[in-house]
């Protein structure tokens, strides 16, 4: 029980932050090789360049509060990505940021909470539903089987595993999927086959979750 | 990849130092990316404010002066700029009647605007209206796409919009002018050659010899179809048409004959010899007319045809003095 009962402490959640930088870096050239068969070739890049600049700002600023982390992790994506990615990962991030506040630690409901609060901002943001072949697919089943497997009384380790399949399962179910969001919604019916970019990179994110909470 | 640039990371910044050079009228704040009005803010003036990503020169850096921008925020080549960069445009040109924003409509440009307009009403409080321009009706389906593409008609927004805001409108006023110039124009685009976004080093799409893309983007985004080169004046027919069949543009009509940057202003000439003579036949008066490179695509061989259909007020807001580095009348 006293196991099950810890939650994300800011050092954990730092670590989730390295972990997609390291996996970002890792999956760079993958990710823009996705991105130019139905976008425009810059997805692994501009993540990359956003990732970097966030782990450069991190290292001088050091917060002192998971709600200041991931304040500064979403401001510093959405000032150096451009494009899509950095207002819906900025976005992201900052919801965490803002539904977390000034702890040091989150339970898992807490955890939960943020998560659904970050989901409601990118849906918001980019008014993309399930189904439109985008990184809502990865992140919905993701923030679903993080909150269901905390309530189901699973320790925050197991629901960020149960997260990550999740996650994985969404990227997956958006190759026979026709584009209705972004620039890959130009090529509607030929978008299908292929990988949505964006729900690859929110896999990893999920998988870096994973990897700091075991 | 042969082109005229030191290094594809820094074509951006070395082309804003270039601008700067050349057109001592403009301020850039190369920090930020932003080239503005060098007079500005003007007390009780509508700022106008617009960007996008880079390589579509001289859309919109190009665009900035008397009688039109008052700031254009570079993005990367083909990339939306961000939201701090919008929003210290905002505040620098809010001369006390508020800004409009002025949006080409792609998911990234769409989603950092708004950002930058609630920061900076949060934060500075100055009022922000936007347009969005989605006039490129190659896009057929809005309803299950991003919508439209801003193409042309952003060029005739930022112009009419802008003798509005010189004249002394109020921001609702140039906004609501705004959106009708968008909804009374149409573009459609054709390209023969692809272009090469400097950082990928290699063209954005493959295109045989003997092919061309009908309905392209600025960006290289495909079209409606792929088809066999044709002759200037079957160009024409297949770009006129798909504009006429979207609206009815008896009456007054400004057309703009657009270069994508790797056409000669002979072949844009001649092009223009051919569309004129179509909307002739179909009855559309053309009262005034623009022919060169204005929105590009780098290096694409091709060329866009934009139709607004524009009343007695429209028209005198475009005969309007402008002087900008990329139009000049009337100065």
């Amino acid at each position: 029980m006293v196991a099950e009962a810890q939650g994300a402490t800011l050092g954990q959640l730092r670590v989730w932050i390295d972990s997609f930088h390291t996996l970002v870096a890792e999956q760079k050239a993958y990710l823009t090789e996705l991105d130019s068969a139905i976008g425009d070739a810059d997805h692994g890049i501009n993540m990359s360049r956003g990732m970097n600049a966030v782990a450069a700002k991190l290292d001088v600023s050091s917060p002192s509060t998971i709600g200041e982390l991931f304040k500064t992790v979403g401001m510093t994506l959405v000032s150096t990505v451009g494009g899509a990615s950095g207002p819906l990962y900025g976005t992201f991030f900052l919801r965490i940021g803002t539904s977390a506040g000034d702890v040091e630690e989150l339970d898992g409901s807490g955890l939960g909470t943020a998560l659904q609060a970050a989901l409601d901002g990118v849906l918001a943001r980019g008014k993309a539903q399930v189904g439109d072949k985008t990184m809502i697919d990865a992140l919905t089943s993701a923030v679903e089987a993080f909150r269901g497997a905390v309530q189901g009384g699973s320790s925050i380790a197991d629901a960020a595993s149960q997260a990550q399949d999740a996650a994985e399962r969404g990227r997956d179910s958006t190759t026979p999927l026709t584009a209705r969001k972004g620039r890959a919604s130009y090529l509607g019916e030929r978008s299908i086959g292929h990988l949505d970019p964006g729900a690859v990179s929110t896999a990893l994110l999920f998988t870096a979750l994973a990897k700091a909470l075991a | 990849m042969k082109k005229l640039i030191n290094s594809p990371d820094d074509v951006v910044a070395d082309a804003l130092v270039g601008i700067a050079a050349a057109h001592p009228q403009l301020r850039v704040d190369h920090e930020h990316r932003i080239v503005y009005r060098g007079d500005t803010p003007r007390q009780n003036k509508v700022g106008l404010v617009s960007g996008g990503g880079s390589g579509h020169e001289p859309l919109h850096g190009g665009f900035v002066g008397a009688g039109m921008l008052d700031a254009a925020c570079a993005g990367e080549v083909f990339t939306s700029p961000t939201p701090d960069q919008m929003q210290e445009a905002t505040k620098v040109v809010d001369g006390g009647a508020g800004v409009l924003h002025i949006i080409k409509n792609y998911t990234g440009d769409v989603m950092n605007f708004e950002m930058a307009a609630e920061m900076a009403a949060e934060e500075s409080g100055v009022t922000v209206e936007t347009v969005v321009t989605n006039d490129d009706v190659a896009v057929q389906d809005s309803l299950y796409t991003a919508g439209r593409r801003g193409v042309g008609i952003t060029v005739f927004v930022e112009k009419i919009a802008g003798a509005a805001a010189e004249q002394g409108m109020d921001l609702a006023t140039v906004a609501a002018l705004a959106r009708r110039v968008n909804e009374s124009g149409r573009s459609m685009g054709v390209a023969l050659t692809s272009c090469t976004v400097p950082a990928a080093g290699k063209p954005t799409f493959e295109l045989p010899e003997d092919e061309m893309e009908i309905g392209v983007g600025i960006h290289g985004e495909p079209g409606r179809h792929r088809v066999p080169l044709a002759s200037a004046s079957e160009i024409a027919q297949q770009l006129v048409e798909p504009i006429l069949a979207d609206l009815d543009f008896t009456g007054d009509t400004i057309v703009m004959l657009n270069g994508m940057g790797g056409s000669p202003l002979l072949e844009l000439y001649l092009m223009y010899g051919e569309v004129k003579n179509l909307l002739d036949r179909a009855g559309v008066t053309v009262a005034r007319s623009l022919v060169g490179n204005y929105i590009t695509s780098l290096e694409m061989a091709g060329c866009s045809v934009t139709l607004l259909r524009a009343d007695d007020e429209l028209l005198t807001l475009w005969d309007a003095p402008v002087n900008t580095p990329g139009l000049r009348w009337g100065v």
